[in-house]
C-alpha cells in the first residue's frame, strides 16, 4: 500500500487528482459503469482517453469509433468502467452504430451517461442530447472543444443551459486535458447519487400526439412502476419499434 | 397476467398509432429541434456570427472544388509517399545492414560456438530470425514514415473531404459515398478498412464497401510496390528522374486499384447486389491543427508497432516453413520448395509471372508484409547464387541493388515487375482480413466471393498484360 502525504491542493474536492488513477484497460471489479455518448466528431474518444489515460486513435472524422470501446479509471477508491459509444445524431434511426448506442444506455442501464457536445454547434447537437435525456435520467453534459468556441467567439451561459436540462453541464477542452478533473468529479457525484437530476422533457410536442404519449405512458407505469423512461418508451410504441416491443415482453429494460 | 397486460399495452399502442397518423416520427423530430432552439436562444450568444468558419469554408471551396479538388488530393498522396520512398531508404539499409551483416552472424557463430546441430540452427537463426530481422528492415522505416503523415491528414480533418470529392464516383458506381473513409482506412490496413464499413447502413452498399476494400493497397503491399518500382522502373529512365519515375508507378497502382474499386461495385450494384443508392449527411467537420508531436507518438505506438508487430508474429512461422520446404526433400533430391516451383512455372509463365512469386504469394496468405523477402529467398535457392548461405536462408542484403542483381539472375524482367505489381494490388486479402470479412458479414459465401474474386481478377490481367506485352516486344 502506497502513504502518500497530500498536499492542501490534492485533497480539494474540486481538483482531486491524488484519487484519480487511470486504469486504462483494466476495468474488472468495477463500482460504477459510465457510458460516453454524443455526435460524431464531438471528440469523445479525446474525452475518452483523457479519462483512461488509454491511447485509442482519434480522427478528425465522423466516424471513427464503430465499435464500443472500454476502458477505466478509479477516483476515491471507487471503480468506474467507461464506454465510449459510436457518434449518432440521432437515436431514432436504425443503422447499426446508431442501435449500438442506443442499446447500451437502455439495456446496458450505465450508472451516469456523458453525453459530449460540440459547444460551437450546441443547437444541433441538443437533438440527441434532449433524446437522450427521455431514456435516463443519470447524465451529465460535457460542453466539449471550449477552446474552438472561444475562438469563434461563441458565447455559452453555462448556468442557464445546465437549468433548462436540469442536468451538470461541464465545459471542457479534452484535447488539452481542461475541464476533465471537473467532469470526473461531477460523474462521481451523479453515481454516488449527490447530484440528482431533473432532465428536461421534449415539450412542444403537438397535443393529440402528447395525448396519445400520456395514455401510453400511464399504461406503461402501471406495469412497470418506477421506470424512468416510460415516455420514451411510448414513443417508441407509436414508432412501431420492433426491438422495443420485443425487450417490452422480456422485460429486458428493467 | 402478466403477459395479457403487455399485449394490452402494445395493442393500445397499435390503436393510438392508427389515431395520431404517420406524421409521428418528423412530429417528434420537429418538437425536439423546437425545445433545442429554445434552449439555445436562452444560452448561446455568437458574436460576428457571420466570419465564423470563414477560414475552414475558404479551404472547404479550394480543396473540394470540380478543378483543384482531384489535383490536390493526388498532390498530397503523392507527396506522402514520395516522403515515404525517399524516406525510408537510408534507414532501411542502415537496419538490414545492422541486423543482417551484423547480428546474424554473431548469431551463427554464437550457435556454433554451443555446438548447436546444424538443422536447429538453420531452423532458429537461418529460418525464424532472419525473416523477422527482413520484415523489420523493410517494413519498419516506411511505415514510421507513412503512418504518422497519414495520421496528421486524418486529425487535421482531411479525409471527409475526400469522401466529399469521391462522392459522385461512388454515387455512379451504385456504391455509397461514405466507402471514400473505408477505403481509406484501407490504405492503412484492409482489415481495419473492412471493420470501419460499420458507418455504412445499407447493407448492400455495406456488402460492397467490404468486397471492395482489397483494392486499396494496404501497408503490407506499399513496400513491395516501393520497392519492386525503385528497382524496375527507376533503371528504365535516367538516374535523374528515377525517384520520380518509380513514384508515378505507385501512384499508377494506386490509382488503378481506386479505379478496380469503382468498377467492381459498379458491376456488383448492376449484378448480384442491386439496389437504389441511399443518401446520407456527411458532416465536414472544422480543420483541427493536429498536436503534432502526440499524432505522431500515437500513431508510432499505435499503429506502427501493432502492424510491426503482426508482421513479426507471421513472419516468424512463415519463415520456418520456408526453411523446411527448402530443406525437406521428396522423392529423389528435389526439394519440396523445388518441386512446388517446377510444378507452378508453367502457370507463372503464362501470367508473366513464375513459380517462386506464385509459392511466396501463397507462403505469405497470413501476411502480405513477407512475400519480397519470401521471394528473394526462393530465387536465391532456385538460382543457387549468393555463396554458402544455405538452402533457405534468407539472403543478407544491404541494398537495393543486390536485391535487383538478385532478382535479375532469377529471370526477371521488366514484365515480371510490372507483373507483380498488378498482381500485389490483385490477389486474395491475408488471412486477418478474410477472417474479418467473415465476423463482420457472417456469410461463407460473401466471404469467399471477397476473395477469391480479386485473385481471378489479378490472373486475369496479369495474363492479358502477359500476352499484349510479348505480341509487342
Amino acid at each position: 500500500m502506497e502513504t502518500n502525504v497530500k498536499s492542501a491542493c490534492e485533497t480539494c474536492g474540486l481538483y482531486n487528482k491524488a484519487g484519480l488513477k487511470k486504469l486504462g484497460i483494466h476495468t474488472d471489479n468495477f463500482d460504477f459503469v459510465v457510458a460516453l455518448a454524443g455526435n460524431p466528431n464531438t471528440g469523445k474518444s479525446t474525452v475518452f482517453n483523457a479519462l483512461t489515460g488509454l491511447k485509442q486513435h482519434t480522427g478528425n472524422w465522423p466516424g471513427k469509433t464503430v465499435t464500443r470501446a472500454e476502458g477505466g479509471f478509479e477516483y476515491n477508491t471507487q471503480k468506474y468502467k467507461l464506454v465510449d459509444l459510436p457518434g449518432t445524431y440521432s437515436l431514432l434511426s436504425t443503422s447499426e452504430d446508431e442501435e449500438t448506442a442506443r442499446d447500451f444506455i437502455l439495456f446496458g442501464k450505465p450508472d451516469v451517461t456523458v453525453i459530449v457536445a460540440d459547444a460551437n454547434r450546441l443547437e444541433r447537437n441538443l437533438n440527441l442530447v434532449l433524446q437522450i435525456l427521455e431514456i435516463t435520467d443519470k447524465a451529465v453534459l460535457c460542453l466539449n472543444l471550449m477552446d474552438e468556441a472561444e475562438r469563434n467567439k461563441v458565447d455559452i451561459d453555462i448556468r442557464t443551459l445546465s437549468r433548462d436540462l436540469g442536468i451538470p453541464v461541464v465545459p471542457t477542452s479534452a484535447r488539452f486535458n481542461r475541464g476533465i478533473p471537473e467532469l470526473i468529479q461531477t460523474i462521481s457525484e451523479i453515481a454516488s447519487g449527490k447530484i440528482v437530476c431533473k432532465p428536461h422533457r421534449i415539450k412542444n410536442v403537438p397535443k393529440n400526439i402528447e395525448k396519445a404519449v400520456k395514455t401510453l405512458t400511464e399504461n406503461i407505469e402501471k406495469e412497470f412502476p418506477n421506470i424512468p423512461n416510460s415516455r420514451w418508451i411510448a414513443f417508441r410504441l407509436l414508432e412501431g419499434d420492433k426491438q422495443i416491443i420485443n425487450a417490452l415482453r422480456t422485460g429486458e429494460f428493467i | 397476467m402478466k403477459d395479457n397486460n403487455i399485449d394490452h399495452i402494445i395493442e393500445l399502442s397499435n390503436e393510438l398509432r392508427w389515431q395520431i397518423g404517420d406524421e409521428f416520427h418528423d412530429n417528434l423530430t420537429e418538437s425536439i429541434y423546437a425545445d433545442a432552439a429554445e434552449i439555445v436562444k436562452d444560452s448561446v450568444k455568437t458574436q460576428d456570427g457571420e466570419k465564423r468558419f470563414r477560414l475552414d469554408a475558404k479551404i472547404d471551396k479550394i480543396v473540394t472544388s470540380k478543378t483543384w479538388g482531384f489535383p490536390i488530393m493526388f498532390l498530397i498522396l503523392g507527396t506522402v509517399l514520395w516522403l515515404t520512398i525517399v524516406g525510408a531508404n537510408y534507414p532501411s539499409s542502415l537496419l538490414a545492414s545492422l541486423l543482417l551483416d551484423t547480428v546474424h552472424p554473431i548469431l551463427r557463430s554464437g550457435a556454433d560456438s554451443v555446438q548447436m546441430p546444424w538443422w536447429l540452427s538453420g531452423f532458429l537463426i537461418d529460418g525464424v530470425y532472419l525473416a523477422v530481422a527482413w520484415v523489420i528492415a523493410v517494413m519498419l522505416p516506411p511505415m514510421a514514415i507513412f503512418f504518422p503523415m497519414f495520421t496528421l491528414l486524418e486529425d487535421f480533418g482531411y479525409l471527409p473531404r475526400v469522401a466529399f470529392n469521391l462522392d459522385s464516383l461512388f454515387n455512379k458506381s451504385g456504391a455509397h459515398g461514405k466507402q471514400a473513409l473505408t477505403m481509406s482506412m484501407g490504405f492503412g490496413c484492409n482489415a481495419a478498412g473492412v471493420v470501419a464499413t460499420r458507418i455504412i447502413d445499407s447493407p448492400r452498399e455495406r456488402l460492397i464497401a467490404i468486397i471492395t476494400n482489397n483494392f486499396s493497397l494496404c501497408n503490407g503491399r506499399w513496400p513491395t510496390q516501393i520497392l519492386i518500382a525503385t528497382i524496375f522502373i527507376g533503371a528504365v529512365v535516367p538516374k535523374s528522374l528515377s525517384s520520380f519515375a518509380s513514384l508515378l508507378a505507385v501512384i499508377g497502382i494506386a490509382v488503378l486499384g481506386m479505379a478496380f474499386m469503382f468498377g467492381v461495385s459498379w458491376a456488383l450494384s448492376k449484378t448480384v447486389l442491386r439496389g437504389e443508392v441511399s443518401t446520407f449527411n456527411l458532416e465536414l467537420p472544422p480543420y483541427r491543427p493536429p498536436r503534432f508531436w502526440k499524432t505522431i507518438y500515437t500513431s508510432l505506438i499505435d499503429r506502427t508497432a501493432i502492424v510491426l508487430w503482426r508482421a513479426i508474429v507471421f513472419a516468424a512461422p512463415a519463415g520456418a516453413v520456408i526453411w523446411l520446404i527448402s530443406n525437406i526433400h521428396v522423392g529423389g533430391d528435389e526439394t519440396i520448395a523445388a518441386w512446388l516451383i517446377n510444378g507452378m512455372d508453367g502457370f507463372g509463365f503464362l501470367l508473366g509471372l513464375n513459380g517462386v512469386i506464385l509459392l511466396a504469394y501463397i507462403v505469405a496468405i497470413p501476411a502480405n508484409e513477407i512475400v519480397i523477402p519470401t521471394i528473394l529467398m526462393l530465387t536465391v535457392m532456385v538460382t543457387g547464387i549468393g555463396g554458402g548461405a544455405g538452402a533457405g536462408v534468407m539472403f543478407e542484403l544491404d541494398s537495393i541493388n543486390a536485391t535487383g542483381d538478385i532478382l535479375k539472375a532469377g529471370g526477371w524482367t521488366l514484365l515480371t515487375a510490372i507483373n507483380l505489381m498488378l498482381f500485389s494490388l490483385l490477389h486474395n486479402p491475408c488471412s486477418t482480413t478474410i477472417y474479418t470479412i467473415y465476423k463482420e458479414t457472417n456469410s461463407v459465401k460473401w466471404t469467399t466471393v471477397a476473395s477469391v474474386m480479386p485473385v481471378i481478377l489479378g490472373f486475369v490481367v496479369t495474363f492479358l498484360v502477359a500476352q499484349i506485352w510479348r505480341l509487342i516486344f
